[in-house]
């Protein structure tokens, strides 16, 4: 048994976040437990710009934006495990491990931040009718294929799904030499950032293609085609809408799933929401001593908010270490009329400190009010000009407004149109 | 190539009659068109070891069902695959149902089928608690099993190979000559003679008899969709729940996997091409629906996966098992549809039994052995075994699927195995590797990784399931 | 003549309105910062767009290294630049921040290594 302070579960930049923060706050022995051969998580193959603006205040590229907190890691002692996975976590926070080298190892922890990320909803997951030859794949691991192993998985491309990753490859698939047909999105609007459908899509005509999914592929052993239609408000696909379209390669890009399953394992309440686990204002979950931070925790839009919030989780993880975490009264956050889920999900009213509550929304408003209310009084209402579902937005708390509330209090956001 | 049997076509029947025949001092050639074994209705049906209550008195289907049910023990023992006695339940939903059940109960008494007994709404309520409100009783088949027929088929054919069979990858048959005694097979791997054919070929063995002049097998292929669920699912029921059979099978199921997911399906509509195993959006829509009458809790938000099986389902309602009046050295195995999977086995040892017959004896062979060794499963092992398992081999110590926690070494076993995996889907059915909610979505490119290293081919030679599958084209630059 | 843009420049993406009379910009409105509006008046008179991709590396760990331009390339040189790039192979080792490409096509930007490879 290796006996640590702090052991964190994925090295990517949520978990190294959190462990530089706990290091900074003074916690001596920490490890980062990684499953892939290098820190930087998912990073790694998103190659494109755009990270960084707000935490850097300057635009790097995903590896460059790992590299930053890579090499501060390294100047730490705070140990790294990679190629490692974690098998199980105890409730007595044992976490069992295992690579190539070391084999089989436990870490004692005093407190374990969870940090996993999150996974690509899977083709199964959308009942496709049709064949299933090759060819057929979510836009992350086409991501990997084409940065990270310099292999073309396919030349003419149909892209299901408008989140970013999907627009990302859209492009990326594009500047390699293939021909990206059509990016289809069931919803009436685009679950990926705008500056990704100008960049990405218009600037190279590639057409975006609103309330409209695949209804068939075809093909017996490489792709061959899909059959794309239209949907009606209930998402049905509207007959006589379908068109063929020849092309060798589907990219998913239809959602993320936080990847919780060593969270359920060591009984971490999960929000029905987010799939991920329910937080309080430090991140830490219902289980003692367990925090969660990252893609975990909710999936993210940007990285930056990602590092905040495992700045977050790795002050909370060091004060629980240290003993100084208060008990205080925890009331609920809720996210009503538009408003899909709250994290955290839990706030102290005795809290000292001004938090953010994060957010998305369900649809797109233009020039709509989020609202924050408590007992029926408003702390706070702003105009925004503009609220998307691919868009993760936040409200900010006072100590001030906290001080008016009492256990059985709520505090509740919502949209007022 | 001279053999002294070709088996043409691997799925789990060829698999078991040629594991049964490498017994013998004969040369077997277990021929398969594509690039691995279960490739056919093999590796797409319901998973089911049927108790045997639902064929007709007196017909094969019947007898080898009920016979298949008691060697089915003995072959997943010595084969080392799981084996689960969950139980089956045929739900009725109306009163005017219950009479199909007490006819079922008398036909499966007819069987030899043990142990049937029917049960009323609250006993039914007990057995599965989940099942639909609008159930009024269930036909109860204690004897019923579930097995992973991909896997069964798998472990019979490195059985087979291990006793000194042959299996021939991405061989079709595309022609038979008779000359001296002998049949002459023209196949896309080179020309095999053979003295006995034994056609397993699923739903093109009509095609493969013709070769011969036979036009007596007449198979019309009938289509399945299946929806699989997460594992998290995987305890809506616990025992295979079925409704009331019709004209076109045994209807909609839902069951619990040996692995631990849930299985939904299938559909049933008969269609011209064998080899089109494309899901249609009727045949999802109407399992799910009927799925979600006998267990209301099954959501397709669970759903990992969706697929499709051709069962070769005979004109004359019966399993075809037998000499070919043509050629009595040409043995048809055809019509295995359902339950055929229940039933491999015992035609595995009635096949075994025609050649004996037609050979006048076989010599046994003296060191025949029986005992397919069981694959490290890293997922099933605890903390002391996994960590005396990495000391004696590192490789165990690399998990690659994290979904199901297979591991590389796992993934070397499944590749060096006698008959072993080529391709990434081969992988996936030895090892389960890419076949968790994540559906390979992190592993797909490291099991592409692997088997181009093991094979020693670059990554874009590496296929899904064998042909034109390829999974990445060229370099990029 | 008005004309709505959408600012790239970061992930806010604000809509931008830009008014242009005799092939000039008067004014840009809609923008929350500098950035978006020099992102206005390039994208009238001259779009430019910064350009990622990977090069091919000798002897790395892996086949490619990711790539950047360091400062942005006309639009309509990106496929000019990738076809350059596509061009030139490295050596492993390579740092973050090396330059592969001096001043691509005397466009005056450099494609430099986004991420490092140890080499075998």
């Amino acid at each position: 048994m290796l006996n640590y302070d702090l052991v964190v579960v994925g090295g990517g930049p949520a978990g190294m976040a959190a462990a530089l923060k706990a290091k900074e706050e003074g916690v001596e022995k920490i490890v980062i437990l990684e499953r892939a051969e290098t820190l930087g998580g998912i990073l790694e193959q998103c190659i494109h710009t755009g990270f960084g603006l707000h935490y850097f205040g300057e635009e790097l590229s995903g590896p460059e934006y790992a590299g930053r907190f890579i090499e501060q890691v390294e100047k730490t002692d705070i140990d790294v495990f990679t190629d490692t996975m974690v098998l199980n976590i105890s409730n007595s926070n044992v976490v069992t491990a295992v690579n190539n080298n070391e084999g089989l190892m436990q870490f004692q922890a005093i407190a374990v931040v969870l940090a996993m990320g999150c996974r690509e909803r899977p083709r199964g997951a959308l009942s496709i009718a049709g064949s299933r030859p090759a060819g057929i794949m979510t836009a992350g691991t086409a991501q990997k294929y084409v940065n990270i192993d310099g292999y073309m998985p396919g030349k003419k491309v149909v892209i299901l799904g408008s989140g970013d990753i999907g627009l990302i490859m859209a492009r990326r698939m594009t500047l390699e030499g293939a021909e990206v047909k059509v990016v289809c999105e069931l919803m009436p609007y685009s679950g990926g950032l705008t500056r990704n459908i100008v960049q990405c899509l218009d600037d190279f005509g590639i057409p975006l293609r609103l309330s409209c999914t695949v209804v068939k592929t075809h093909g017996k052993e490489r792709l061959e085609g899909v059959t794309i239609a239209q949907v009606d408000e209930k998402l049905q696909p509207i007959p006589g809408t379908e068109e063929y379209i020849e092309c060798d390669t589907l990219l998913l890009s239809v959602g993320l799933i936080p990847e919780n399953e060593l969270s359920k394992d060591v009984g971490v309440e999960l929000d029905r929401v987010t799939n991920g686990p329910v937080v309080d204002e430090y991140r830490e979950t219902l289980q003692p001593g367990i925090f969660a931070c990252g893609n975990v925790l909710q999936v993210h839009d940007l990285v930056d908010y990602v590092t905040e919030e495992s700045q977050i989780a790795g002050k909370g993880a060091a004060d629980y270490i240290f003993g100084k975490k208060k008990g205080g009264k925890f009331i609920n956050t809720k996210g009503i009329n538009g408003v899909r889920y709250i994290v955290p999900q839990r706030v102290n009213i005795e809290g000292e400190e001004k938090l953010k509550l994060y957010f998305r929304v369900g649809q797109v408003y233009k020039g709509a009010k989020v609202v924050v209310e408590c007992d029926g009084q408003i702390l706070s209402s702003k105009k925004k000009v503009k609220l998307a579902p691919g868009e993760m937005e936040n409200v900010v708390i006072t100590p001030e407004m906290l001080k008016n509330m009492n256990e059985n209090s709520e505090i509740i956001v919502r949209i007022e149109e | 190539m001279k053999y002294d049997v070709a088996v043409i076509g691997a799925g789990v029947v060829g698999s078991l009659i040629t594991r049964e025949l490498s017994k013998y001092n004969i040369r077997i050639a277990l021929l398969e068109r594509c690039n691995d074994c279960a490739m056919g209705a093999t590796k797409a049906n319901s998973a089911i070891v049927h108790a045997g209550f639902d064929a007709k008195p007196g017909t094969l289907k019947a007898k080898l069902n009920v016979r298949g049910v008691e060697l089915m023990k003995k072959f997943c023992k010595e084969l080392n695959v799981p084996l689960k006695n969950n139980g089956a339940l045929v739900v009725a939903f109306s009163e005017e149902e219950i009479p199909h059940l007490e006819e079922l109960l008398k036909r499966g008494e007819q069987n030899g089928v043990p142990e049937l007994r029917i049960v009323k709404r609250d006993e039914l309520k007990q057995l599965e608690p989940n099942i639909g409100d609008t159930a009024v009783g269930a036909l109860v088949a204690p004897t019923s099993s579930i097995v992973c027929p991909y896997e069964l088929t798998i472990a019979g054919v490195e059985n087979a190979v291990t006793n000194g069979a042959e299996f021939i990858r991405n061989c079709e048959v595309t022609g038979i000559k008779s000359e001296n005694e002998e049949f002459v097979l023209s196949t896309t791997a080179g020309e095999i003679t053979a003295k006995y054919v034994i056609n397993v070929a699923g739903v093109h063995s009509g095609k493969i008899a013709k070769l011969i002049g036979d036009n007596s097998v007449e198979i019309i292929v009938r289509h399945g969709d299946y929806y699989l669920l997460d594992k998290s699912q995987g305890t809506l029921a616990s025992h295979t729940v079925f409704q009331c059979p019709t004209k076109m099978g045994k209807g909609v199921l839902v069951s619990p996997t040996v692995d631990g997911n849930l299985i939904v399906g299938p559909s049933a509509s008969d269609i011209d091409d064998g080899d089109d195993v494309a899901t249609t959006a009727e045949g999802l829509d109407k399992i799910y629906n009927a799925a979600t009458k006998s267990v209301p809790a099954v959501s397709l938000r669970n759903a990992i996966t969706s697929f499709s099986g051709n069962r070769a389902h005979p004109a004359t309602d019966d399993f075809i098992i037998g000499s070919s009046d043509v050629n009595r050295n040409f043995i048809n195995v055809a019509g295995i549809e359902s339950p055929g999977l229940s039933s491999a086995p015992a035609i595995a040892e009635m096949v075994e039994g025609i050649m004996t017959e037609l050979t006048g004896g076989m010599e046994k062979k003296e060191n025949f052995d029986p005992i397919r060794p069981e694959p490290v499963r890293f997922r099933h092992m605890s903390t002391e075994e996994r960590a005396k398992l990495i000391e004696k081999n590192k490789a165990y110590g690399r998990i690659v699927c994290r979904c199901e926690t297979i591991t590389e070494g796992e993934i070397l076993d499944a590749i060096h195995a006698p008959a072993g995996a080529r391709d990434v889907d081969g992988v996936k059915r030895r090892t389960r590797a890419g076949m968790g909610r994540c559906q390979g979505g992190f592993c797909g490119s490291k099991v592409v990784e692997i088997l181009a290293r093991e094979l020693g081919v670059p990554m874009n030679e590496i296929t899904k399931f064998g042909g034109e599958s390829k999974i990445m084209y060229d370099r990029t630059k | 003549m008005k004309k709505s843009l959408i600012c790239v420049s970061c992930p806010l993406g604000c809509p931008i309105e830009v008014e242009i009379e005799n092939g000039e910009v008067v004014s840009v409105t809609g923008n929350t910062c500098k950035r978006g509006d020099a992102y206005a008046r390039a994208e009238i008179t001259n779009p430019v767009r910064s350009l990622t991709t990977s090069v091919k590396v000798e002897n790395g760990l892996h086949p490619v290294v990711p790539v950047k331009s360091s400062g942005p390339v006309p639009k309509d040189k990106m496929f000019d630049c990738m076809k350059e790039i596509n061009s030139v192979t490295v050596k492993a080792p390579v740092k973050i921040g090396d330059v592969v490409i001096e001043n691509i096509l005397g466009l005056g930007v450099d494609i430099v290594a986004t991420n490092c490879d140890s080499g075998k």
